[in-house]
Formats: C-alpha cells, structure tokens, sequence
C-alpha cells in the first residue's frame, strides 16, 4: 500500500510562505488567487495488504509524527502500489 | 571547585550552540560542565540540563521533531517530571515543544527571513531559577538567531500560559514597552520565552549565551546563567 499524506498549516497558523507566493502569483498577473497556503507531501510505502489496517497505522503517525496537531492539519488516501503515479 | 551545579549540555547530531553555553558555563562561571550525547540514556547526575541551539537531526520534517526521540529526551523528560531545571534555548525550545514539554509551536517568522541581531527582553518572572538574579520588569538585551521562532498557541492554551503567569521573557523596545515593532519574528503576543506551570522547565528563542562576555557586546546572558548555579546551589545545600 502506498499512502499519500498532505499536512497543511492551520487555517488560524499564520503562513508567510503561502501570503509571499499569492503576492508573486497576483505580482504575474494571477489576480484570480485569493489565498494560497504551503504544506507538506508525504508518500509513506507499508509492507500490507489491507486497507484498513494501512490507515489506521498512517493515522497513528501522522497524529505521533507527521504532523504537529498545534500547527499544521493532515490528510491522506491509501492505494495499492501498483497504482503508483 | 567543591560547591559546582553541574550542567549538562546535550549535543544533538546538527546542535551548534553547545560549546557556546559551555564556554560560558566552565570558562566564565566556573561550574562543572558535562556534555551529554543524543544516545546517552543517562544524564549523569547533572542539576540542570541544557538544550541549545542548532538544527538537530537537520530540524528534518519539522524543527525539534525527530530530535524528541534521542534516547537522552526520554531521561529529560523524566528528569523534568521529578523537577529538575531543564532549560532549552532556541532549537532547544523547540525540541522541548515537540516534546510535548512545553505547550505552543515555534513557526516560520512572519518575515520569512531567517534573523540574526540584538533583541530586548522584558522579564516578567524573577521569582525562577532561571530569572532569580534579574529585576523586576528589567529589560535584558540579548541576540536572536533563528527563521522558526514565531511562537504559536491556540487562544486557549495562550490564555492559559497567560493567566498563569508562564510567560518569562516577551519581545520590548530598549524602554520595556512590548511594542509590535519590537517583535522580531511575529510571535503571538511577543512571547519570547516560557516556562512550564512548574517552573522548572523554560524554553527561549534568544541565546543568553551569546552575550554573557563584554567582548561579546553584552554580559546580560550571564544572568541567566548565575540564576541558574545560585538556585541549584541553593538545592545543593538544602
């Protein structure tokens, strides 16, 4: 299974990563963008076959490791490997 | 000498503050001085146990986040839960949030710049072993160096640390006002420094020891760290 894992701050965590870049895309002529925030991409590989199994386990770390619940949120989608992008 | 507090620096893989804080602890206040490496399981009988700057494990994933899993994290920890000093500075405040020793998070500053230059602190406690040797309301000048030291907590828990008083040092101009303009990296509320309910375990973004010599531009560090042997001394002969 290959679990595709995205942590994005907050909506109430400041992100002045994501204010710097709406200002260069609205600075290019993107004035459409209203907010743009930055987060992480984790692509975690288990050795299981089940679904389940695979993401009561990515839940646990992301909630132990992978994202600070002070700061930052997560979200995730679990496939077989052979879907691999 | 006889009457020492023994300090114990931990040395994470990527930590760079160490030898500083130990400089200043053995060449300057003349107390014993022991480093301790991120896999020892055993703090050696130190009294008060500092974490200092740096980027340890490569602040990978998150600033302090795999270094809370050092073997020696797991012997701090219960060091701090019997009352011992532990005392993290920058990176080391970090680490101690990560941890879970501290509430809050330290962010990106809000300028996105990585900042090095002199700050004024308001100190808010002087009744720690941390802050026994400041006055009340003084104003402390030391530097900051660091691009994630914008402190965050959610209103709740920073209602909390206010109500109890756990905040130690805020951000201030050179006249004590806790001003915007004197917020280097946009922490909430200008916060500086805290310290946990007990009061025993303290974290800050700036380096007292990067001012406690004359030579260095300023001695108000030093302070700091004369609380810190006078308190455990105190300890020591109770």
């Amino acid at each position: 299974m290959i679990a595709r894992v995205i942590v994005t701050p907050k909506p109430v965590v400041n992100d002045p990563q994501g204010l710097t870049v709406k200002q260069g895309l609205t600075s290019l002529g993107f004035r459409e963008v209203s907010d743009v925030r930055i987060g992480k991409y984790i692509e975690v590989n288990l050795d299981t076959s089940s679904e389940h199994e695979a993401r009561e386990r990515v839940e646990a770390m992301c909630r132990q490791l992978l994202a600070n619940h002070v700061i930052e949120d997560f979200r995730f989608d679990i496939e077989p490997e052979h879907k691999r992008r | 000498m006889e009457s020492a507090v023994k300090f114990g620096v931990v040395v994470f893989p990527g930590t760079w503050s160490d030898r500083d804080c130990g400089w200043v602890i053995d060449q300057v206040l003349g107390q014993e001085l022991t480093y301790l490496w991120h896999k020892d399981a055993d703090l050696k009988g130190c009294d008060c146990i500092i974490l200092p700057g740096g980027f340890a494990y490569g602040d990978y994933l998150r600033t302090g986040a795999i270094a809370r899993f050092a073997p020696v994290m797991e012997k701090v920890g219960e060091f701090a839960d019997r009352g011992g000093l532990v005392w993290g500075i920058c990176n080391g405040f970090q680490v101690l949030c990560e941890a879970g020793l501290l509430p809050g998070a330290l962010i990106r500053n809000a300028s996105l710049e990585f900042r090095c230059e002199w700050t004024n602190l308001a100190v808010e406690r002087t009744d720690l072993a941390f802050t026994s040797q400041c006055e009340e309301r003084e104003v402390l000048r030391v530097p900051i160096a660091h691009g994630e030291g914008s402190y965050f907590a959610d209103p709740a828990t920073l209602s909390h640390l206010e109500q109890r008083g756990q905040v130690v040092f805020r951000y201030c101009d050179a006249n004590g006002r806790v001003v915007p303009n004197a917020n280097p990296n946009g922490s909430l509320h200008n916060i500086a420094g805290i310290v946990n309910a007990r009061g025993n375990v303290l974290g800050m973004m700036p380096h007292p020891e990067r001012c406690s010599e004359a030579e260095l531009g300023g001695t108000d560090g030093l302070k700091l760290f004369r609380s810190v042997a006078e308190s455990a001394m105190k300890v020591l002969v109770s």
